[in-house]
């Protein structure tokens, strides 16, 4: 009861905070709400948008749930995402004409995880190296990479048949296959086992426990002969590693081709989320489902009713204080009721 | 080469160099005292773009760049006592609710301008001009350096302040204590929740006054996100003075010049594709870590809520 008010309560706060912020420009908040959820999750049409947006989503969220228990700040999603994202969109119509399809597409996943996992290197050698605070090194490293990225799609990976600056685009038979006749791809597949083999490993296995003790307090896993270091890098890897994971499903699942400019911005709307679901990998679906929602039916808001997507980042910047706020008054509680 | 040595490319990339230095320099500061403190700001990038936003409307729509900028300080300072109210008086999560304010004011103020602005995109004036006389028509360097609007003079001026704060006064050594130290300072009688409270409002309106500059004197505009990580940098100015401020000084001008690199470019003619340039600041903000990263320094209650009692 208790855990479902602390994840209820800051949810409402948000919607209501920020429903009142729409109030004052005008705009009905209800109605607003339920255009999102009917556009996001009643129609057959935002169901399966849904759905597929949730596979980038939830592969972010595996790689942040394997650095948030590890005490470790990868707040670079973004960037490994694009830039694996625009490996991927560059790779992939090369391989499919070499190799057989499914080489191709596992090759690619391949190469997206370690471009991502390529791209934390610096954040981690300077966090284990110096103990330089990661969230500002992976942030900066955020940036550069988005910038990269669009070098490389305007002038390396430029596919010279078109006008517009992208990538060449991967033929729609040769990306991965939708399911059952519907037009969500089969990347929620590989999300959903990534978010269940994250489960595993924290919770079931030694390497798991390990990260876990350095997130909880690294100079006892120090002490404890735990190479820190190494596990900064591991855990830094794994991370950026399923967010480029997550930049390659959406490419080879729904885009197909990067266009310069492109950068969707999951990152740091993932790190609400993550907390919501208290850095618990299962628990992370749930609240996946709720944001996918969000972006989709929000979208579909933004051009039928007026309100433009920014609103989304502030109700998630607002749950996030809102939980902040809500575990603290009810830690606070607890205490006292400790102390009577 | 030749083309880049002119005059006219060397007066740009000053002139430039200092615009777009000056907001660094400005939440650097800010930051500096808020780490000094023990604070972790990481919501300096929203009191920016907060700054940013009011400081544009107010000077638009009264006409006065000085009420802009005294509303972009307020603007920082608002979002900055969320910031006090939740990380020092209730001792949550510095870094979580870093993060919610800096999402939640890039949502609200990119609102904002939507409903307001999204149609008409209005442009301010170009803002006055201080010329320091004497000084501002000595070749090449007279121009970059000695005319500009009477904040930037004020915000240099501004290093040495604090540099005497921090040095000389009981201010800087109780700043220092909250954020080496808390206990020892409670045990001498100093309050550590309002010493931190008073070093997360001042970052604020440091934050909010540089954000405030950027929109009405170095872009003329407010556009959604422009802050563009600009926080984030301060940030790293802060971790890597040391307690400084002159080289918070020096930092925010070395990264001024690699921000305006392109309009110099552009102007003296070579064409480099801006996203190539736009990289510039971060990877050299990357390539200063690695090589002087061992010699950053932070205070060791950092990140850390007071708590009295509490071991």
């Amino acid at each position: 009861m208790r855990a479902v008010a602390r994840v209820v309560v800051p949810i409402l706060l948000a919607l209501g905070v920020s429903g009142l912020v729409l109030l004052a420009l005008g705009k009905n908040p209800l109605a607003y709400y339920s255009d999102v959820l009917s556009r996001g999750l009643l129609t057959w049409g935002g169901l399966q948008a849904t759905i597929t947006r949730m596979a980038p989503l939830l592969l972010i969220a595996a790689g942040l749930v394997v650095s948030f228990q590890a005490g470790i700040w990868n707040l670079g999603t973004d960037g490994q995402f694009l830039l694996a994202g625009v490996i991927t969109a560059a790779l992939t119509p090369v391989l499919v004409g070499i190799v057989p399809w499914s080489i191709a597409i596992i090759l690619s996943l391949i190469v997206a995880f370690a471009v991502g996992a390529a791209w934390s290197l610096i954040p981690a050698f300077l966090k284990a190296s110096y103990g330089i605070n990661e969230i500002i090194t992976s942030l900066m490293m955020s940036f550069l990479g988005t910038s990269l990225a669009n070098v490389l799609v305007k002038i390396s990976f430029r596919d010279p048949s078109t006008d517009v600056p992208q990538t060449q685009v991967l033929p729609v038979a040769d990306r991965l296959p939708r399911l059952f006749g519907t037009t969500v791809h089969s990347g929620i597949l590989i999300a959903i086992a990534a978010v269940v083999l994250v489960h595993v490993v924290m919770t079931r296995t030694a390497f798991g426990l390990k990260l876990r003790m350095v997130g909880a307090n690294p100079r006892a896993a120090a002490h404890a002969g735990l190479n820190v270091a190494k596990l900064t890098f591991a855990t830094f890897a794994l991370s950026a590693g399923l967010a480029g994971l997550a930049g390659a499903v959406e490419i080879l699942g729904v885009q197909g081709t990067v266009r310069a400019d492109w950068n969707p911005a999951y990152g740091l709307l993932v790190v609400p989320l993550v907390f919501l679901a208290r850095f618990h990998a299962l628990g992370v679906i749930g609240f996946t489902v709720f944001f996918a929602v969000l972006m989709i039916g929000g979208e579909s808001a933004s051009r039928r009713l007026g309100v433009p997507q920014h609103f989304v980042l502030l109700l998630v910047g607002m749950l996030l204080l809102f939980l902040a706020l809500v575990d603290y008054l009810d830690h606070r509680r607890r205490l006292m009721r400790a102390s009577l | 080469m030749n083309a880049l040595l002119t005059e006219v490319f060397l007066s740009t990339l000053i002139f430039g160099a200092v615009t777009a230095g000056i907001p660094l320099l400005l939440a650097g500061l800010g930051e500096q005292i808020s780490e000094k403190a023990g604070i972790l700001n990481i919501g300096i990038e929203g009191m920016m773009l907060a700054g940013s936003y009011a400081g544009f409307v107010v000077a638009y729509a009264w006409d006065s760049f000085a009420f802009g900028f005294v509303a972009g300080g307020l603007a920082g300072m608002a979002v900055a006592s969320l910031m006090a109210l939740f990380c020092v008086r209730l001792s949550l999560n510095q870094i979580v609710v870093g993060i919610a304010l800096t999402l939640s004011a890039e949502g609200l103020t990119a609102l904002l301008h939507f409903f307001q602005f999204s149609r008409t995109y209005p442009r301010l004036p170009k803002a006055p001009v201080l010329a320091i006389p004497g000084l501002d028509n000595i070749a090449v360097i007279g121009p970059g350096l000695f005319r500009h609007n009477a904040i930037v003079y004020l915000a240099v001026l501004l290093v040495a302040v604090v540099a005497w704060l921090f040095r000389k006064t009981y201010i800087g050594l109780n700043l220092e204590a909250a954020g080496n130290k808390p206990a020892a300072l409670d045990a001498a009688g100093i309050d550590v929740l309002a010493t931190r409270t008073g070093a997360v409002l001042t970052t604020g309106v440091l934050a909010g006054l540089g954000g405030a500059y950027m929109a009405e004197v170095g872009a003329g505009l407010f556009v959604p996100y422009m802050t563009n990580g600009a926080g984030f940098i301060a940030i790293v100015l802060a971790m890597l003075a040391r307690g400084r401020p002159l080289w918070v000084l020096l930092g925010a001008l070395l990264f001024g010049v690699s921000l305006s690199l392109t309009t110099a470019l552009q102007v003296a003619g070579v064409d480099i594709p801006t996203d190539v340039v736009q990289m510039l600041p971060f990877a050299m903000v990357i390539l200063v870590l690695v090589i002087f990263g061992r010699n950053s320094m932070l205070p060791p209650a950092l990140g850390l809520p007071y708590i009295r009692g509490e071991r």
